[in-house]
């Protein structure tokens, strides 16, 4: 097991170095000047040139590539154009919101997923399963953004109940886990349970119901095995491809949803991004984008290192 | 809502709970005690309560439409919207705006100088008398050494305090300032790399930073050399500013909130705040701004969701607008062969466009027809003789002067973006004048770009491939100052790569204009001479004048005695918070 946990490691390091090769690279050939943020387009050409060398824009790429690598493997992301805060405080403060969230999403989601895929599964093609298919299908059909716009009119503008946007009354810097603040993360967390929970519905429904129809239940279940001993075996058999598509469906909560975090200001990674996209601050946006991309990495990794401790043959693999 | 404003200890329910400390059940329960402990118990109930009445603060929570608080360290980026919050809040400038009418235009009046005057031997040389007894929110006092340092941390590279990272949204708003030199303690001179009567309104924008507070930052700021250091330094002044201003920073959270409270000892005692605490927050979605505002979660947003403003109204907000130094045009390309040469064609576009119907059918009201960069009432207007308004007849009879009509239609190609600062709404709003345009013969293409793309684009010229061919630009602009509102855009010399004359505008008569009130220092003068060169390029149709922006916000009616000038800006210190 060690030695494939070793394996995984040393495959996950030019992963890393492409991923920041590539937002590195994304960042820059795309259209705009990055020192937007701090030059308005009618300062002067001599003001431009004099504020580009301070900020090294008027280097070769490689040359701000090496620079970058070198000082963001030290720990240092830079300092964002726009505010002038250290990009590595500015994004830990983010995606520990943007955590926050997605774990609650995260259990609300898959709580649910489990619940209706597996009873989906087992009473398939019947009344219960079209209503848990539909569900699921729901799920996945409606735009995020829109059913965040429909729940914060039912329940911040009409009935008065929850706030609409923030992350706390007092900004997430004073978060604590009481009802005060907990009520600011109901509605952003049900908006993003809900593509996670339709995805992990269709899935289990369907391993659920094919692990079933598999020989070796009918034999579980003519050696005189329990429902409840049989339902641990489909589980079992189940479990590495609902936690690979589980793992999966956190990392794209954990990136943070611009959409859902700009309709509730929620202050995650997708509103950081957002920022940081329309202020084209490159700094902020690469760091963004590379501390992202490695919790993609770094959960991959532990997604596989659970698969193949719940199923040996993975390892063999 | 009680479990929300509970939860916030927002100033409804701090005032709810002092009310009720004198409710009637109180007086009742203490009515029946006779003893002298009784008595001395309702004194210190009484006394309680009156202390809690005293204290009870009064809170005003704004959400603007920045997706992020706008930087506080004294010069604030994200346009004007930065100006209003971060930096007239919490600062003052030598030069600041009369923002205190709705009706007149919003001119320049003496902030920390309380007077200036040109070297009449040199009109490179200004002397600035600084107003006596202004203190830093720090206690450190404001002098002609604290301007000096100012002008320093944008001009001079080398001080210790100069940060590039200020440069561009400050250099560029006073492109002639040169430097600062100390006469006295209140009298400073101030140097431009060419005469230029426009200083005193350029320098609104360079607002003054504590020296004292920033270098007692500076020697404890981490770092590794001098430069290391002093951006430390700023870093940590921003998250504990100190200016002048009526108001002082008391929280603030990174991309999410500004406490700012209110400074009894403003030297201005007229705009000591009304309102204790004023709380900032960046919602950069129009319908979450909307919503925060009808759940009670702050009392006042910026720009409303235009479709949300009945409901607004019908829940009892009130809606503050008025017409914006803002200009909403299409600028014309006047390089060899563009269709824009001809003068006539110029006037019937601008003849051509029903500004009233864009108003009241498009934009639900929120705009102001524009006839011109400064409208009837501003003194830089002056007296044009072509009037813009619609009049689609005449509009028509120019074209067909100018060898137009019905069966040969002028092909005519616009750029602009899907969206952007300013912008308004800029696709419904040039597909209305491409349907208008098109009763005067026009055959208008549009050519939608990124904003960002669009606005880099506006430097590089109507000549430069990015243009794609259009004959026209759709960027909008700020009209604060004779520069951006006029000099930019009319001046030969201003061309690109120089500025944003991006067609290419080269009349004599123009360059002459704007020497003429460059070069005049009576500030009465320098008005008529602006006046005459605005007139000039009405009377040239110089730009499609569409619209002017009205900035919207809406608020709760417990704010009390807000005016709304015609500005970029509001004075937040006139404002009360009712119970």
């Amino acid at each position: 097991m060690l030695a494939y946990v070793a394996r995984r490691f040393v495959y996950a390091v030019p992963i890393v170095l492409s991923v920041a090769l590539v937002c590195f690279l994304l960042v820059h050939i795309t259209p705009g000047d990055p020192l937007v943020a701090v030059l308005p387009a009618d300062a002067s050409q001599e003001l431009a040139a004099q504020l580009r060398t301070a900020y090294g824009f008027d280097r070769p790429l490689p040359v701000q590539f090496g620079l970058w690598l070198w000082k963001a493997v030290h720990g240092d992301l830079g300092n964002s154009i726009a505010t002038g805060r250290p990009v590595l405080s500015e994004v830990i403060r983010a995606v520990a919101n943007t955590v926050t969230l997605a774990v609650v999403a995260a259990v609300i989601g898959f709580t649910l997923g489990l619940f209706f895929g597996i009873v989906a599964g087992y009473f398939r093609n019947t009344w219960i399963d079209k209503v848990a298919t539909s569900v699921a299908i729901a799920g996945v059909s409606l735009p995020h953004y829109w059913l965040g716009m429909v729940l914060v009119i039912i329940f911040s503008v009409q009935l008065n109940w929850l706030p609409a946007v923030g992350a706390g009354p007092g900004g997430s810097g004073e978060w604590k886990w009481d009802w005060a603040h907990l009520s600011y993360l109901v509605l952003p967390a049900i908006t993003t349970s809900v593509i996670p929970m339709g995805i992990v519905t269709r899935t289990v429904r369907a391993l659920t119901g094919d692990i079933l129809s598999q020989d070796f239940v009918e034999a579980l279940r003519a050696k005189g095995l329990s429902e409840t001993h049989v339902f641990r075996h489909v589980i079992k058999n189940a479990a590495p491809t609902a936690l690979a598509v589980m793992g999966l469906q956190l990392g794209y909560m954990l990136g943070g949803s611009i959409l859902i975090e700009t309709v509730f200001s929620w202050p995650g990674s997708g509103l950081l991004l957002n920022s940081a996209i329309f202020q084209r601050d490159l700094p902020l946006l690469q760091g963004t984008i590379l501390v992202l991309a490695l919790f993609f990495v770094f959960l991959n990794l532990m997604v596989d290192i659970a698969q193949a401790s719940i199923d040996p043959r993975i390892k063999r693999g | 809502m009680h479990t929300i404003k509970s939860a916030t200890q927002e100033p409804a329910t701090a005032v709810k709970g002092t009310a009720s400390l004198r409710s009637p059940v109180i007086v009742r329960r203490t009515a029946s005690l006779r003893s002298p402990m009784a008595l001395a118990m309702m004194a210190v109930a009484a006394s309680f309560v009156l202390a809690q009445a005293a204290v009870a603060e009064t809170v005003v929570r704004i959400g603007m439409t920045a997706a992020d608080i706008p930087r506080t360290l004294g010069q604030p980026d994200q346009g004007f919207e930065g100006n209003r919050f971060t930096g007239l809040t919490m600062y003052d400038a030598l030069t600041g705006w009369d923002l205190s009418s709705s009706d007149k235009a919003s001119v320049v009046v003496p902030g920390l100088a309380t007077e200036w005057a040109v070297n009449p031997d040199d009109k490179t040389k200004w002397v600035f008398k600084l107003r006596p007894g202004v203190k830093f929110h720090d206690g450190s006092p404001f002098n002609a050494d604290a301007v000096v340092w100012n002008v320093e941390k944008v001009l001079k590279q080398d001080a210790p305090q100069f940060d590039a990272s200020q440069v561009g949204v400050t250099a560029s708003r006073m492109p002639t300032l040169a430097s600062a030199r100390k006469i006295d303690d209140l009298t400073v001179e101030l140097s431009t790399k060419e005469p230029d009567s426009f200083l005193p309104i350029n320098l609104t924008n360079l607002f003054m930073a504590s020296p004292s507070k920033w270098q007692k930052l500076y020697e404890s700021a981490p770092g590794a050399d001098a430069k290391a250091k002093s951006q430390a330094a700023w870093a940590a002044f921003a998250a504990d500013a100190s200016g002048t201003g009526p108001w002082k920073m008391s929280k603030f959270t990174p991309r999410e909130r500004l406490e700012v409270v209110k400074n009894p000892e403003y030297w201005d005692k007229a705009r000591v705040p009304k309102v204790d605490r004023m709380v900032m927050l960046p919602m950069p979605e129009a319908n979450a701004r909307t919503a925060a505002l009808l759940s009670g979660q702050v009392d006042w947003i910026e720009a409303p969701a235009p479709d949300a403003v009945p409901q607004l109204k019908q829940r009892g907000f009130t809606i503050y607008s008025n017409e914006q130094p803002h200009v909403w045009p299409w600028q014309f390309s006047r390089i060899e062969g563009s269709p824009w040469n001809d003068i006539r064609v110029r006037k019937a576009a601008n003849l051509c466009v029903d500004r009233e119907g864009m108003k009241d059918g498009l934009l639900a009201g929120l705009m102001v027809p524009a006839t011109g960069t400064f409208e009837p009432g501003h003194p830089w207007r002056g007296k044009p003789t072509f009037e813009i308004k619609y009049d689609k007849a005449a509009a028509q009879k120019l074209m067909q002067e100018a060898g137009y009509g019905p069966s040969k239609k002028l092909t005519v190609k616009t750029q602009t973006s899907a969206s952007g600062s300013g912008q308004m709404q800029p696709l419904p709003m040039n597909e209305y004048l491409q349907q208008a345009l098109a009763e005067c013969y026009f055959d208008v293409q549009l050519d939608v770009i990124e904003w960002n793309t669009l606005f880099t684009n506006w430097r590089r010229g109507a000549k430069d491939p990015s243009a794609n061919g259009a004959h026209a630009t759709n960027v909008t602009y700020a009209a604060m100052d004779p520069f951006f509102a006029m000099v930019r855009f009319l001046q030969s010399s201003m061309a690109p790569p120089v500025s944003n004359n991006w067609g290419f505008i080269n009349d004599p008569k123009f360059d002459a204009l704007v020497k003429k009130a460059r070069e005049t220092f009576d500030p009465k003068e320098r008005d008529a001479a602006l006046a005459e060169l605005h007139a000039a390029s009405v009377d040239d149709a110089a730009f499609l004048y569409v619209a002017h922006d009205v900035g919207p916000r809406a608020m709760t009616a417990k704010i009390k005695g807000l005016v709304q000038p015609k500005s970029w800006f509001v004075d937040f210190s006139t404002m009360s918070m009712t119970p």
